[in-house]
């Protein structure tokens, strides 16, 4: 199906990020995975019509598409593929590849990985409060009316804490972390 | 039977109730629970769409203090996502070595080690089902759940991915429909049980989650439940703090509480609902359990609010009848 193309390099770099995707060439384009989306109306592409694209090697427009910031892992194409193509896991290389080269569109989906994320290094697990706040009021904040009764809500059946709770070993976690993603660089 | 326990971050506030439920059952039901100490956050959808290394390496910490903490081989979570994580990041650790070599050089620098397949991972939901057995639980109703409308909600990853072949249904699993009618309640069809709550879709683009929302509320209220019944935080969290947002994006008027199935057990073991948490939902269960006698903490009603897309003048109303 494909020789030695430059359009390959690029398949062999998704496939070498995810563990088992060496299925992804014998993607059969059958749709299911499309057909199966609860959030495939939201895509710019549908994940066949974006694996289609990886083999031919349209790296900036595979990168730059909505299409894994919309995938809500929910791991109905993943069970239904029937070549087996690990889906959800190549969405999660994607974003991590449009991430690296800063190639999203949209900077909210990346800015809340980043956020939580931020929570998770500093006090070992996650805090609502601030992971919200410091999320939403930076992020179209008009829009998000509905946040604050929300918080309230949350807050007043004792279902939100005003503190973040950090565990014990937030050293130990941090030397581990530091420690991997010095590895995921190199 | 002794299980590490991973309660996950969201037991911990939004979803208290589904903890506190869950150690109240734990000894009626011959669980005894026992915290990993110094557990960390399992890192949800967000760990791993940055950074693959650091999201097993984080993960990697849980399992090895849980392995090394020696209180069982079984790790039980209470927490979809928690699951999820817990056994991919095994389970990938088991079948591809330089996965697990590059985790275990992460835990090295923490002076911590896994083996891959020391441990099982479960969901607290299938440790009930499974190992407690529903003649059991059913043996132990006091205060059976008669009358009482269920639409049972599994979610996503209690089913999916399979990892490992497993028993249960990837798109339409019954163990919790059959666990509430051992309960006594009626249990109603409810096909849209395993599709996906929106997740994190409500933080970052909220119209993709009403729509996704909204179709289950509609789903449970077509086959006339009285309440959702679910074993996932993310869920519980979706359906309930947001209903009302919902209802405001599209004119509807639902009102489906959703409770954990922890709670539902502890009623039906003739326990007080406050002591399992009822009563912290948002969206008020009272109502929905006055069917079967419990008088349920009330929760104080918000304040009725008009249609948006209703044009009516406001008009006085005259009294009803007593």
């Amino acid at each position: 199906m494909h020789g030695s193309r430059a359009s390959d390099s690029f398949l062999t770099e998704v496939i070498e990020s995810t563990p088992g995707a060496e299925t992804l060439i014998t993607c059969l384009q059958c749709g299911t995975c499309g057909g199966s989306c609860p959030s495939g109306p939201d895509m710019d592409h549908t994940p066949r019509a974006l694996f289609a694209m990886i083999n031919a090697g349209m790296r900036d427009e595979v990168l730059q598409s909505n299409t894994p910031w919309y995938c809500v892992a929910c791991y109905y194409c993943m069970v239904r593929c029937p070549k087996d193509i690990p889906i959800t896991d190549l969405m999660y290389s994607l974003k991590r590849m449009a991430v690296r080269e800063k190639l999203y569109d949209d900077r909210d989906a990346p800015d809340w990985s980043q956020s939580f994320i931020g929570m998770v290094d500093n006090y070992g697990r996650s805090f609502e409060l601030g992971l919200a706040t410091r999320y939403h009021l930076t992020h179209h904040p008009l829009k998000k009316v509905g946040v604050g009764p929300l918080a309230l809500d949350m807050l007043s059946k004792d279902r939100m804490s005003l503190r973040p709770d950090r565990i014990k070993g937030i050293d130990q976690l941090r030397a581990i972390l530091d420690k991997a993603k010095s590895m995921e660089a190199a | 039977m002794r299980y590490a326990y991973y309660p996950g971050c969201s037991l911990t506030h939004s979803a208290a109730p589904y903890d506190l439920s869950t150690r109240a059952i734990a000894g009626p039901l011959g669980l005894a629970l026992e915290e990993i100490e110094d557990w960390n956050c399992c890192g949800a959808t967000e760990y791993i769409s940055i950074n693959k290394a650091a999201a097993y390496a984080l993960v990697g910490r849980n399992l090895a203090l849980a392995a090394q903490q020696g209180v069982s081989q079984d790790v039980v979570a209470p927490c979809s996502a928690c699951y999820l994580n817990l056994r991919k990041v095994d389970h990938y650790m088991g079948k591809y070595p330089d996965l697990r070599d590059q985790t275990n050089q992460s835990l090295a620098a923490g002076g911590l080690h896994y083996d891959p397949g020391s441990l099982r991972i479960r969901h607290l939901l299938n440790v009930v089902v499974e190992d407690v057995g529903l003649e059991a639980i059913k043996s132990k109703v006091t205060r059976p759940l008669d009358g009482l409308r269920v639409a049972p909600y599994y979610g996503c990853l209690i089913a999916r991915p399979q990892l490992n072949g497993g028993s249960i249904d990837p798109e339409y699993p019954t163990h919790l429909d059959h666990l509430l009618k051992n309960l006594g309640a009626e249990v109603v069809d409810f096909p849209l049980k395993t599709h996906c709550c929106g997740g994190h879709m409500t933080q970052i683009s909220a119209d993709t989650a009403y729509e996704l929302i909204r179709r289950l509320l509609h789903n449970a209220a077509e086959y006339e439940a009285d309440l959702i019944v679910t074993a996932c935080p993310m869920c519980q969290l979706n359906l309930d703090a947001y209903q009302s947002q919902v209802n405001r994006h599209f004119g509807t008027g639902y009102h489906l509480p959703v409770l954990y199935f922890t709670q539902m057990i502890g009623l039906a073991l003739g326990m007080e609902p406050a002591a399992l948490g009822i009563g912290r939902e948002v969206v008020s269960a009272a109502p929905a359990l006055k069917k079967i006698g419990k008088v349920a903490p009330e929760t104080p009603a918000a304040p009725r609010r008009r249609k948006r897309d209703d044009k009516a003048l406001p008009m006085p109303r005259q009294r009803e009848e007593a």
